[in-house]
């Protein structure tokens, strides 16, 4: 089974170097993304990733590409670490046709399924059970590869988390759920919703296996899904991975944050997992300035290049408004 | 109708041969549903089906409606056909949201990417003195979603022959049966048929009047049209069956020959089936009629569980021989 390049192993620092440059490709794709957004190129829901990208990076380099991902609506970032190709996701997002979903989904629902890469889910809660029939699936068919399913916290309070957690372990099969809990449900913070906080307790009840771990820390991240995802393939059966992190940005584009002190959003920036990690590199000598500036350079360039290809894409014929309703 | 080439069967056996042949020609198909296996299914339809064909291909689930219809969309995306079975209509609303939010509208959302090659059997209907809860006819919920393909079982026939058309659909299915009519015995082709689940069907030809209905309605509305033919008028049933997308050309092809129509339905009347059956009629083929069109339809209340209250509630064949014989003046009326 093919893994992906960044794990390949190097005395040299260049996996070290690939997992910061793939952080800081989100971090970046989406701060265009916002200043798009600011221009009005792009409208409806945009969900910032910004401060969790420890999270898919240190999940989805684990997985190989077989593996079938499923991710809320904050998914470019697990889009670009899946491997889609910025473009295709900048223009979605424009609702150009060139996007990876032609434009139809936008933001929340960004699809590759030829890179198993099952959305951008919208309904909070909604694509757990989704995740549990495509292990289902792998387990029928006999086939080897593990379904990983993104949610937040909020996700975890709705029923639809009981059932495909019951389900996942009742029928034995292969799926890592990664909760992303950055602590507010958009603007109630975990407190207000949670009775029991420390979410990982919650897949006991389900005799799943559960980990919670440091979700600012790319390495923390990155060995526990190793870990989880060994124990996935061996075994056939669910695992519960839960990733405590921050988001640095408002809930979307329409949130004035009322419900946060601005001293703790500055709190976490202390543990941003992109300059923590860049430091990291840097003691460990792993990481020169010009090899640091290169990335940086090769970035700006495959950003400007996406922005380039939305600006230059197409809008469906009004004519076609009717496709993919039913299969042709 | 019985003849050398008809045989008789109840609507229950019909749809359990349904199964039992989906389940033997295709791999990839599986049944999964609360009570399905080792209680034989709770209107035992799947009865037998576990011993035959084992635990992986008919498969128990715990009370979880959105969660194992969210499996079985999930396990569609990834090349599995399942049959998800809703034990009754009634609790479908619980996976409302996977029907709607997934189910209908992934292909859509993910450019034609996503198709979920799924069906979902519901068990509907009122008749058996279950009260509110459980006496439902949600077919104008299902029916408003574009992405679905929604049918109604209203005959043995489409018992027999609807769920092999239904798994060979490249989208979502939504196929109501009708637990009423389980026991209730009829005649299907004695050869092996096939549905078309693109259209409705004529199910009697008829000059002075058509009679539009699906699921309880169409015997019904068979019996009504069997015993005013005894009084020389002659009423054309034509069963729906496809509830969307509609197929409007059966519905103004059999106006334009009776130029009168009554649609028949359980559903309760506001803005039901009738209704958008009505609207299509008079958008595009009002200079074919010769009467003002008309609707029977469920009362507007939550059904009471009283035998006679029950029965008020949805239209009976009484009520259509009424109907039939005011719209065309007869004087027995």
């Amino acid at each position: 089974m093919k893994r992906n390049p960044s794990r390949k192993k190097s005395s040299s620092g260049e996996e070290e170097r690939a997992l910061l440059s793939k952080m800081m490709l989100i971090r970046k794709f989406e701060e265009k993304a916002a200043e798009q957004y600011t221009k009005e190129k792009i409208r409806g829901f945009l969900h910032l990733y910004i401060g969790e990208e420890a999270v898919a990076v240190g999940v989805i380099q684990a997985l190989s590409e077989e593996d079938n991902i499923l991710c809320t609506y904050r998914e470019h970032g697990h889009a670009l670490m899946r491997g889609l190709n910025p473009g295709v996701i900048m223009a979605e997002m424009y609702g150009k046709v060139e996007g990876c979903s032609k434009g139809r989904g936008g933001s929340m629902h960004l699809f590759d399924v030829d890179k198993h890469f099952f959305g951008g889910s919208a309904i909070v809660g909604g694509h757990l059970a989704m995740a549990v029939g495509l292990a289902l699936a792998s387990k029928k068919q006999k086939k080897n590869n593990v379904t990983c399913c993104f949610f937040g916290e909020g996700a975890a309070a709705e029923g639809e988390f009981h059932e495909a957690m019951n389900l996942a372990a009742l029928w034995k099969v292969p799926v890592l759920f990664v909760c992303e809990n950055n602590l507010y449900a958009m603007g109630t913070a975990l407190k207000y919703t949670h009775a029991m906080q420390d979410l990982e307790k919650k897949g006991a009840a389900y005799g799943i296996p559960s980990v919670a771990v440091d979700g600012m820390d790319i390495i923390a991240v990155k060995k526990a899904a190793e870990e989880a995802i060994n124990y996935i393939k061996e075994s056939g059966m669910p695992y519960f991975l839960v990733c405590n992190t921050y988001r640095f940005r408002a809930h979307s584009m329409f949130d004035a944050e009322l419900y946060r002190d601005k001293k703790e959003v500055e709190e976490w920036k202390k543990k941003d997992p992109i300059i923590n990690y860049h430091q990291v590199l840097k003691r460990k000598r792993l990481i020169t300035k010009v090899q640091y500036d290169q990335i940086e350079a090769q970035i700006k360039e495959e950003i400007d290049k996406a922005v380039s290809f939305a600006e230059k894409g197409s809008w469906e014929a009004v004519e076609d408004l009717g496709k993919f309703v039913y299969s042709e | 109708m019985a003849d050398e080439n008809t045989h008789k069967i109840t609507y229950r056996e019909a749809l359990k041969q349904a199964h039992w042949e989906a389940l033997r020609d295709d791999d990839r198909i599986f049944l999964m549903g609360e009570d399905v296996g080792r209680y034989g299914g709770a209107f035992a339809v799947s009865k037998g089906l576990l011993k035959e064909f084992g635990p992986e291909r008919v498969m128990d689930v715990p009370l979880s409606e959105s969660g194992f219809v969210g499996a079985g969309i999930g396990s569609a995306m990834a090349g599995m056909k399942p049959i998800v079975e809703i034990m009754t209509v009634n609790f479908s609303l619980l996976a409302m949201d996977q029907i709607i939010n997934n189910a209908a509208t992934l292909l859509h959302m993910s450019g034609g990417q996503v198709n979920v090659p799924l069906v979902i059997r519901i068990g509907c209907g009122i008749g058996r003195q279950l009260a509110a809860q459980h006496s439902h006819s949600w077919e104008p919920f299902f029916a408003h979603v574009p992405g679905l393909i929604v049918l109604s079982v209203g005959t043995h026939e489409d018992a027999r022959g609807m769920l092999a058309a239904s798994l060979k659909s490249p989208d979502p299915v939504v196929m109501l049966e009708y637990t009423f009519m389980l026991n209730r015995e009829g005649e299907i082709p004695a050869d092996p048929f096939t549905v078309d689940i693109s259209k409705a069907k004529v199910r009697r030809e008829g000059r002075d009047i058509s009679l539009i209905t699906y699921g309880n309605g169409v015997y019904k509305c068979l019996e009504a049209a069997e015993r005013l033919f005894e009084l020389g008028i002659e009423v054309e049933v034509l069963d729906l069956r496809v509830l969307r997308p509609l197929d409007e050309e059966s519905i103004l092809s059999t106006v334009s020959k009776t130029h009168r129509a009554i649609v028949v339905e359980d559903a309760w009347k506001s803005v039901g089936i009738a209704s958008e059956v009505l609207a299509r009629i008079s958008e595009k083929a009002f200079f074919e009629l010769d009467a003002p069109l008309y609707r029977l339809c469920g009362a507007e209340v939550p059904i009471p569980y009283p035998k006679h209250l029950e029965d008020a509630s949805v239209p009976q064949s009484e009520d259509i021989i009424v109907a039939i014989k005011k719209i065309l003046g007869h004087d027995s009326v």
